[in-house]
C-alpha cells in the first residue's frame, strides 16, 4: 500500500517519461552492473575449472571443491588444513580491522575539530587540502609512499639525520609501509561521514554539558560519540570493506613474505587462470566482511537506516 | 534548596577583536531576585550572560557571585546553571537522564539519579514521563524539562537565555507565570535574557535595559515603564509617542517644551534627568498611547494636542487611533473598548489631552529602531 503511494507520487513528481527513464536507469545499474556480475561469480565459484571444450558437457556439474580448497588445500583426504591460505585470510581480516580502528582514532579528533569550527574559511581550506592528494591515482600514491618509506627514502633519511637511528629501518619488510598505505588510502571515507555528523551536532549541547560540570571525556562519551555513531559506523564499514578488498597497496607496499587475501584472488584469476577458484575465494571474502560488518552494527546498535542519514 | 546568592558585575567590558559587545556594565543583583536583561538582538545581553556563566571572560572588570570573584573559574565550576535559547536537551538520552545529567557527571548512582529526577519531574508536573525521549514531548514540556535539568544541580543562580522565544504566544504567557512560580518556590537568583518587554515586565523584580552594549537603565519594571531615563528606554519598552522640541521653561521637576508640531506642552522631567535638562536644550517628550484621551473643548492648551486622524483599528479590548504626528511618525492613542462603535472618522481633526504627570521629558537622544 505504502509502496504503491511512493511510486504514484514518484511518477506524479517526475512525469511518466522521466519517471520511467529514471527507474529504468536505476534498475539497469542494480541488475546489470551489480547483481548479475555477482551472481555469475557465485555461479563460477561452484563449478570445476574445465578446459573450454568440456564447458557445458557432462563433467560441468556443481561442486564445493573450490571452497574445500581454501580450507584443506589440494589434500583430497581432508587430513591437513590449507594453513597458508587460511593464515593469509585471517591476517587480512584482522589487519583490515586494525586499519579501521586506527583510522577511527586518527579521524575522530580531526573530524571533531573540523566539524565544530563551523564555517571558518580556514577549515574549508583544510578540507580542500585533504582532498587534493586524492586527485592522484591510487597506484601512484602507493608508489609515492613506497619511496618515502624506502631504505634511502625521506623518512629514513630524516631519522638518520636526527640520529634517531643509525641503520635505515626496513619499513617495507616490517609491514609498516603496508599499514600506513592502507590507512592512508581510505582515510577520507572515514573522515567525511564523521565530519558530517559532528558538524550537525548542536554546539549548545556541548556547552550545556560543560555547564553541568561534565569533563571533556564525559562530554565525548555521552554526547558527541553517541551523536556521531552513525557516521563512525558508516565510515568504519567503508574503510574495513575497502581495506580488506584492497589490492594496489598490498601489491606495492607489502613485504615480500606478506600476502593480502586479495592477492591470492588475483593470482587465481590472473596467474593460474582458475576463475572458479578465484571466485570462491572472493565470495568467501565478501561474505565474511558482510557478516563482520553486520555483527559490529548489531553490537553497537546501529541500523542500516541510521547510516544513510 | 539553596537560597538566593547575589551577583555583581563590576565595570564589565567585553570585546571581540575591535568590536565592543559590552561597555562598562555595572549591575548588582540581589540574592533571590528575578533579574532581566532586556534589549534588542545584538545589544550584548547574551554576552553578559555568557560572562556570568563562565563561557567567556570579560576583557575588563569582575564578575562576583555570592561575593566571590569568578575570574579564571570555568562554567563547570561556577554555581550557575544555564538554560539555552534552544534548550539544548540531549536528544539521545531519556528525559530522566537529561534531568539528572549533572548528577551523572558527579558520579551519583543510577538509583539516586532516578529518584532525584522523579522528584523534579513531579515538581514540573511531568511525573511518569521520565522514560520518554525529549522528542516525544511538546514544546512546553521540553521547556520544563530544561528547567528541571538546570535545577537538578542545585545551582545558586539560574541563567535563562530567551528560553521562551520558541513557544507560541499562549504557551509563552503561561510559561511566564510558571517560571515566576518556580523561581519563588526554589528561591534562587534568576537572571533572564529577553528582547520581549512583556516577559521582562511581568516576571522581573528588576530589569536592565540595554542598547548596543550599554546599560541605559536598571530599575523595577514599573519604574522603567513610567520613568524611562533615556529616549531609547522610553521607545523600546512599550509603545510611546515622541514629541521633539526645545525646552522653553523649567520649574521644579516640570518642563514646558516647545514642540515642533504641537506648540508648547507641559510634562514631567523624567527623574533620572532632573538637573541635566536646561532651558534651550533639545528635548524629547513621551506620552503613552493609553495616557491620551479625547479633550473637552475647554482643555488646557499646554496639555492638548490637535491632529488629523489617519486611521483607526479595532483591537478587541481597545481601539487604536492613529493621528498625523511629528516627522512622519504617527501619534497613537489607545481607547478602551466600552461598547463604542468607533472613536473617530478618517481625516477628522481631533483634540487630545493628557495629564502632565503622565508625560515625561528628557534630553533628546537615539530612539529604538522599529
Amino acid at each position: 500500500m505504502k509502496k504503491k503511494m511512493i511510486f504514484s507520487d514518484f511518477f506524479k513528481n517526475n512525469g511518466v517519461v522521466m519517471g520511467t527513464l529514471l527507474i529504468g536507469l536505476v534498475s539497469f545499474w542494480l541488475i546489470f552492473l551489480i547483481i548479475l556480475p555477482q551472481l555469475s561469480m557465485l555461479d563460477y565459484s561452484f563449478r570445476f575449472n574445465l578446459p573450454p571444450a568440456e564447458v557445458g558437457g557432462p563433467k560441468d556439474v556443481y561442486t564445493l571443491s573450490n571452497y574445500e580448497h581454501l580450507i584443506y588445500g589440494s589434500d583430497s583426504t581432508h587430513q591437513t588444513y590449507n594453513t597458508v591460505d587460511l593464515k593469509v585470510f585471517v591476517r587480512t581480516i584482522i589487519a583490515a580491522m586494525l586499519v579501521t580502528i586506527f583510522n577511527i582514532f586518527l579521524c575522530y579528533p580531526l573530524a571533531y575539530f573540523l566539524g565544530q569550527s563551523k564555517g571558518s574559511g580556514f577549515v574549508r581550506l583544510l578540507v580542500v587540502l585533504l582532498i587534493i592528494p586524492y586527485w592522484i591515482n591510487e597506484i601512484l600514491r602507493a608508489f609515492a609512499l613506497r619511496i618515502i618509506f624506502g631504505d634511502s627514502g625521506l623518512l629514513n633519511e630524516a631519522l638518520m639525520f636526527l640520529h634517531l637511528t643509525s641503520e635505515p629501518i626496513d619499513f617495507i619488510r616490517q609491514d609498516i609501509a603496508l599499514y600506513a598505505g592502507l590507512g592512508y588510502a581510505y582515510i577520507l571515507l572515514m573522515l567525511f561521514p564523521m565530519y558530517n555528523v559532528i558538524e550537525s551536532l548542536d554546539r549548545n549541547q556541548i556547552e550545556a554539558a560543560r555547564d553541568m560540570g561534565a569533563s571533556w571525556v564525559h562530554i565525548h562519551r555521552r554526547i558527541v560519540i553517541p551523536h556521531a555513531k552513525p557516521g563512525i559506523v558508516s565510515g568504519a564499514t567503508m574503510v574495513f570493506m575497502l581495506s580488506a578488498g584492497a589490492l594496489a597497496a598490498p601489491q606495492i607496499l607489502g613485504g615480500p613474505s606478506s600476502l593480502w587475501f586479495t592477492q591470492l584472488v588475483y593470482q587465481w584469476f590472473n596467474d593460474s587462470l582458475n576463475w572458479q577458484q578465484g571466485a570462491a575465494y572472493a565470495i568467501v571474502l565478501l561474505a565474511s566482511t558482510i557478516i563482520i560488518v553486520l555483527t559490529v552494527m548489531k553490537i553497537f546498535k546501529v541500523n542500516m537506516g541510521d547510516i544513510g542519514k | 534548596m539553596s537560597s538566593g546568592v547575589a551577583v555583581d558585575l563590576e565595570n564589565i567590558t567585553i570585546r571581540f577583536g575591535d568590536f565592543t559587545a559590552v561597555r562598562d556594565a555595572n549591575v548588582s543583583i540581589n540574592g533571590g531576585d528575578f533579574f532581566s536583561f532586556l534589549g534588542p538582538s545584538g545589544c550584548g545581553k547574551t554576552t553578559i550572560l555568557r560572562a556570568v556563566s563562565g563561557f567567556l571572560e570579560p576583557s575588563e572588570g569582575r564578575v562576583l557571585i555570592g561575593g566571590n570573584d569568578m575570574a579564571g573559574i570555568g562554567p563547570n565550576k561556577r554555581p550557575t546553571a544555564l538554560i539555552f535559547q534552544n534548550l539544548a536537551l540531549f536528544p539521545l538520552m531519556k528525559v530522566w537522564e537529561n534531568i539528572s545529567f549533572s548528577m551523572e557527571v558527579a558520579g551519583a548512582s543510577a538509583a539516586e539519579r532516578r529518584k532525584r529526577a522523579d522528584e523534579l519531574l513531579d515538581m514540573i508536573a511531568l511525573g511518569g514521563q521520565g522514560d520518554k525521549l525529549p522528542s516525544e514531548l511538546s514544546g512546553g514540556q521540553k521547556q520544563r524539562v530544561a528547567i528541571a535539568r538546570a535545577l537538578c544541580a542545585n545551582p545558586d543562580v539560574l541563567l535563562l537565555d530567551e528560553p521562551l522565544s520558541a513557544l507560541d504566544l499562549k504557551l509563552r504567557q503561561h510559561m511566564r507565570t510558571e517560571l515566576r512560580e518556580i523561581q519563588k518556590r526554589v528561591g534562587i537568583t534568576f537572571i533572564y535574557i529577553t528582547h520581549d518587554q512583556g516577559e521582562a515586565l511581568t516576571m522581573s523584580d528588576n530589569v536592565a535595559v540595554m542598547k548596543a552594549g550599554v546599560i541605559d537603565q536598571i530599575d523595577t519594571g514599573h519604574n522603567i515603564y513610567d520613568d524611562p531615563s533615556t529616549p531609547f528606554v522610553a521607545s523600546f519598552v512599550g509603545e510611546n509617542n515622541v514629541f521633539r522640541g526645545k525646552v522653553k521653561s523649567i520649574s521644579g521637576n516640570e518642563a514646558v517644551v516647545t514642540t515642533n508640531r504641537s506648540g508648547d506642552l507641559l510634562s514631567r522631567i523624567t527623574p533620572a534627568q532632573v538637573g541635566n535638562l536646561k532651558v534651550g536644550d533639545d528635548a524629547m517628550m513621551f506620552i503613552r498611547p493609553e495616557a491620551l484621551e479625547l479633550a473637552p473643548t475647554d482643555a488646557d492648551s499646554k496639555t492638548t494636542i490637535t491632529a488629523n486622524v489617519i486611521n483607526e483599528e479595532f483591537e478587541g479590548n481597545s481601539f487604536s487611533v492613529f493621528l498625523e504626528g511629528d516627522g512622519g511618525k504617527m501619534i497613537k492613542m489607545s481607547v478602551p473598548n466600552l461598547g463604542q462603535d468607533h472613536i473617530s472618522a478618517r481625516g477628522e481633526n481631533l483634540s487630545l489631552r493628557y495629564d502632565a504627570s503622565n508625560a515625561v521629558t528628557m534630553p533628546a537622544g537615539e530612539l529604538a529602531s522599529e
